[in-house]
């Protein structure tokens, strides 16, 4: 764990503890639950949107794309009678067809990904508003799925099963990310991509493939915000998603240049914002005022971040003048 | 030689400064600390007016310290600078600027976008009366015309930037400096990165300013450049004067002996192949490229070879060198290595068929700053350092110390950022980088711009090792010295074709000129 995360987990038990203070309901077991359920929720979410992050890229479409395939998965079981375990992968696969689509126009047409996937944010709400017809998509009364509905919004020994999920993701992805040989491609293209393709590494397949991984675990979230939800009416379904997961990820520490940033960072990142969501509800803050709490917070973190890495390095240089002066001197 | 024919019009004498005339700017036992370092220890030097003087001396010799201090960007810890008479204990930014100091640095600081009468005079712009303060187009042109004339530019006020080249670039620079009414021009490596016809116009711009009664600071790696223009030779070795060469006394071999302490020998070890020239390895046939898409070059290195590329900036070479590499599309022709076909689709089929390129711009696309050099150097060959897809730290770091040792990379670890590393070792990373995976075919472009005397022998000692071994070298260089020293034939390029190969026993500064600009070697 890097320092920059350690600030970080400090500061989310900071808060919580003061928040904890004011409102001894914050650690009542059914606030930790839900608060830890939408942690999975948008944890699965940011993490896809970190390893495209990470490449220097960025996926504004994540939010309409919870909607669309929320939509198709809910359509599938409950209206098409198509069984779940059928439903899951194929929404799945569609998720990663998305982000190949997506990577495939960044890196073989050379567009910017941020018009790409702003493309993508607009042409998937609208497709999956004309599905539903604007209508709400949801089950039939009585229709039951008590499988699937244990892995997504089920618990175990109390704790909600998506929660458990984001755990297990994010330990094969921290291996991905930090270990592996493609996660290593993936840090050197986000520093310089020029400089990975002179090295011989095919960067465009390699982005292409933070592509995909995106799509693929926005499209498993798809599934559990759909299930979470129940119902889900497109025109407002995941709507400003992308941000959440994009804050996330900032707040943990990554750079929107590409080449920064840990895995343990976005997970954190996104703990801090849902424990901000939570801090409102509790504190009987507006709930109107909650963007501006989160955008603050946020503006501030990033900040703090800065001013203490100028802060360090001013230090360094002092310590290492005083050094010179002494060594000058002894001489 | 042909650098001493070129030079014959510019027969200026020592007598020509009086050296009675007060010096324009003169440096009084000036030293510099920084942390744990003394950058400039009691150094002294004086300009006149209408003098050039050549500054040579290593990497962190203390050039670019006295440049600081000269530009007012830091202040000495003890000394005197006296400008024009009237004494500092430090200059700052206006000082320098107001007392008619102006620099041309290596890297250029131009808009590439705007044109050249709006470089010269940004954040200077003419403006028309009115509100609106627009920017007076018409004097801003008339402003800039006679600069340019001045440095004997023949590209118009209008010209965009970016469709110059690196000269005229640097001629930009210079008018830029001469509209401040510059009294001393300090030019930092300014032919560095500059063909040979192209220096030759540099170096007869700064005649014209030493004609104008202006003095100049020309500081160069490039010893030949600074025996034909300076008056006199200001040698600088670990902070410290290592002496001074009047115009009689400048020659190469001089200034190398100050520059370092002893004489070199490497370049001539460099020169002896050991072994007679193999089987061709990589062959080009009818290769078109970007740059000149309807002149096929027909080219090709041997195993056990260095073979020099040599022409122009601009005349096709490093096209060349990165459709050979597979970074580029060439547009037609084929490609052999070894007596079979190869079609290049990327970088990665080009490593993977033994095929490297040290890159012209190493900070861009030779190396990672931010990563270590271990992790530069297994970078291209990193599943061979990893286990099931996994990286080893351990076997990374294991490749690196056995190539650190090798090369006599300098730097604490190797899991020291190759950003903090000098030139000359970054460069060494690079190297390192291929030579951990047994090169067929090496590509090195420009591979000593910008790196000190000793790190430049080390490379070439470097460069003949592998073609010792059997590896096929081709070297691009606009270096004249380096040409001619180093390889075992010359290829050189002009406009895009090869105008002729030269072997061993027809090598001259001369022929390599001709054929150049497309003339035929005597």
């Amino acid at each position: 764990m890097s320092k920059k995360d350690l600030g970080l987990l400090i500061l989310i038990l900071v808060v919580g503890a003061v928040v904890a203070i004011i409102n001894p309901r914050f650690l009542l077991p059914i606030n930790l639950a839900n608060t830890s359920n939408l942690i999975g929720l948008f944890g699965i979410l940011a993490i896809g949107q970190a390893f495209v992050i990470i490449t220097g890229g960025i996926e504004l479409s994540v939010g309409s794309v919870v909607a669309l395939l929320g939509v198709l998965f809910i359509d599938f079981i409950a209206t098409r009678g198509m069984a779940w375990p059928v439903a899951l992968p194929l929404i799945l696969v569609l998720g990663g067809m998305i982000g190949l689509a997506h990577g495939w126009l960044i890196t073989r047409l050379k567009l910017q990904p941020f018009v790409v996937t702003l493309c993508g944010l607009l042409i998937y709400r609208g497709v999956a508003r004309f599905y539903t017809a604007d209508g709400t998509a949801g089950f039939a009364f009585g229709q039951n799925f008590p499988e699937l509905e244990f892995l997504t919004a089920g618990r175990s020994w109390g704790v909600p099963n998506s929660f458990i999920a984001l755990i297990v993701i994010a330990m094969v992805m921290w291996v991905v990310l930090h270990r592996s040989v493609f996660g290593r491609y993936l840090y050197a293209i986000g520093k310089n991509e020029e400089a990975a393709k002179y090295s011989g590494i095919r960067t465009g397949r390699v982005v292409m493939a933070a592509y995909v991984i995106c799509g693929v675990l926005t499209a498993l979230s798809a599934i559990y915000f759909a299930m979470y939800t129940r119902s889900i009416s497109p025109a407002s379904h995941g709507q400003f998603y992308e941000l959440y997961a994009i804050a996330a990820a900032v707040l943990g520490g990554f750079s929107l240049r590409g080449g920064e940033g840990s895995l343990i960072g976005v997970i954190l990142g996104t703990v801090l914002l849902q424990e901000l969501q939570n801090l409102v509800n509790l504190l009987g803050i507006p709930s109107s005022l909650n963007f501006a709490v989160m955008g603050g917070v946020i503006l501030i973190g990033v900040l703090v971040d800065q001013q203490w890495g100028v802060f360090r390095e001013r230090r360094r240089m002092l310590e290492a003048t005083r050094k010179g002066t002494a060594g000058a001197a002894a001489e | 030689m042909a650098h001493r024919l070129l030079s014959g019009m510019m027969n200026y004498s020592d007598a020509s400064i009086a050296s009675t005339i007060a010096p324009f700017l003169s440096l009084e036992g000036v030293r510099k600390t920084y942390p744990g370092v003394v950058a400039l220890d009691g150094f002294s030097m004086e300009v006149r007016p209408g003098e050039v003087i050549g500054l040579v001396g290593e990497n962190g010799a203390g050039k670019s310290t006295l440049m600081k201090i000269l530009g007012g960007v830091t202040t000495p810890d003890t000394g005197t600078i006296t400008v024009d008479g009237v004494a500092h204990d430090g200059l700052t930014v206006e000082a320098s600027i107001g007392s008619g100091i102006a620099f041309v640095h290596q890297e250029l600081n131009l808009f590439e976008n705007l044109d050249v009468a709006a470089n010269i005079f940004f954040g200077r712009e003419p403006l028309r009366a009115g509100p609106l303060k627009l920017v007076d187009r018409a004097r801003l042109r008339a402003l800039a015309a006679p600069l340019l004339k001045r440095v004997g530019a023949n590209f118009s006020t209008d010209t965009s930037v970016s469709a110059l080249s690196l000269a005229q670039q640097q001629m930009v620079e210079i008018a830029k400096a001469l509209s401040i009414e510059a009294r001393l021009v300090i030019l930092d490596e300014p032919t560095s990165s500059l063909p040979l016809a192209e220096t030759d116009k540099l170096l007869d711009v700064i005649k014209a300013l030493k004609a104008e009664g202006i003095s100049v600071i020309f500081i160069s790696h490039r010893l030949h450049e600074v025996e034909r223009v300076a008056d006199r030779v200001v040698v600088l070795r670990d902070g410290m004067l290592a002496g001074t060469l009047p115009k009689s006394a400048i020659n190469h071999d001089q200034m190398v002996k100050l520059m370092i302490g002893r004489m070199l020998k490497e370049r001539e070890k460099a020169a002896e192949s050991a072994r007679p020239p193999g089987m061709v390895a990589l062959s080009a046939k009818a290769i078109r490229t970007n740059a000149y898409p309807d002149r096929p070059v027909d080219l090709s290195v041997r195993h056990g070879e260095i073979l020099g590329l040599a022409g122009l900036v601009g005349s096709g070479r490093t096209e060349l060198a990165r459709v050979l590499f597979g970074i580029e599309k060439s547009l037609g022709g084929a490609l052999q290595l070894d007596g079979k076909d190869l079609v290049l689709g990327s970088a990665a089929d080009a490593v993977a068929n033994g095929i490297f390129l040290v890159p012209e711009d190493r900070k861009l696309t030779g190396i990672l700053l931010d990563l270590s050099i271990a992790q530069n150097i297994s970078l291209p060959n990193l599943p061979a350092h990893a286990r099931r897809s996994l990286v080893s730290v351990r076997a990374e770091a294991a490749t690196a110390e056995k190539q650190k040792s090798n090369l006599g990379i300098k730097s604490p670890s190797v899991a020291t950022r190759t950003g903090t590393l000098s030139g000359g070792n970054q460069q060494k990373v690079v190297l390192a980088k291929w030579l951990a995976m047994n090169p067929k075919v090496m590509i090195l472009d420009e591979p000593t711009r910008g790196i000190d005397i000793g790190a430049k022998a080390e490379i070439y000692g470097l460069m003949r090792a592998l073609a010792d071994a059997g590896v096929a070298v081709l070297m691009i260089s606009s270096d004249m010295e380096e040409v001619i020293g180093v390889s075992d034939r010359i290829a050189v390029m002009h406009e895009g074709q090869i105008s002729g190969i030269l072997d061993k026993e027809q090598f001259s500064q001369e022929n390599v000129l001709l054929l150049a600009v497309g003339k035929q070697p005597r």
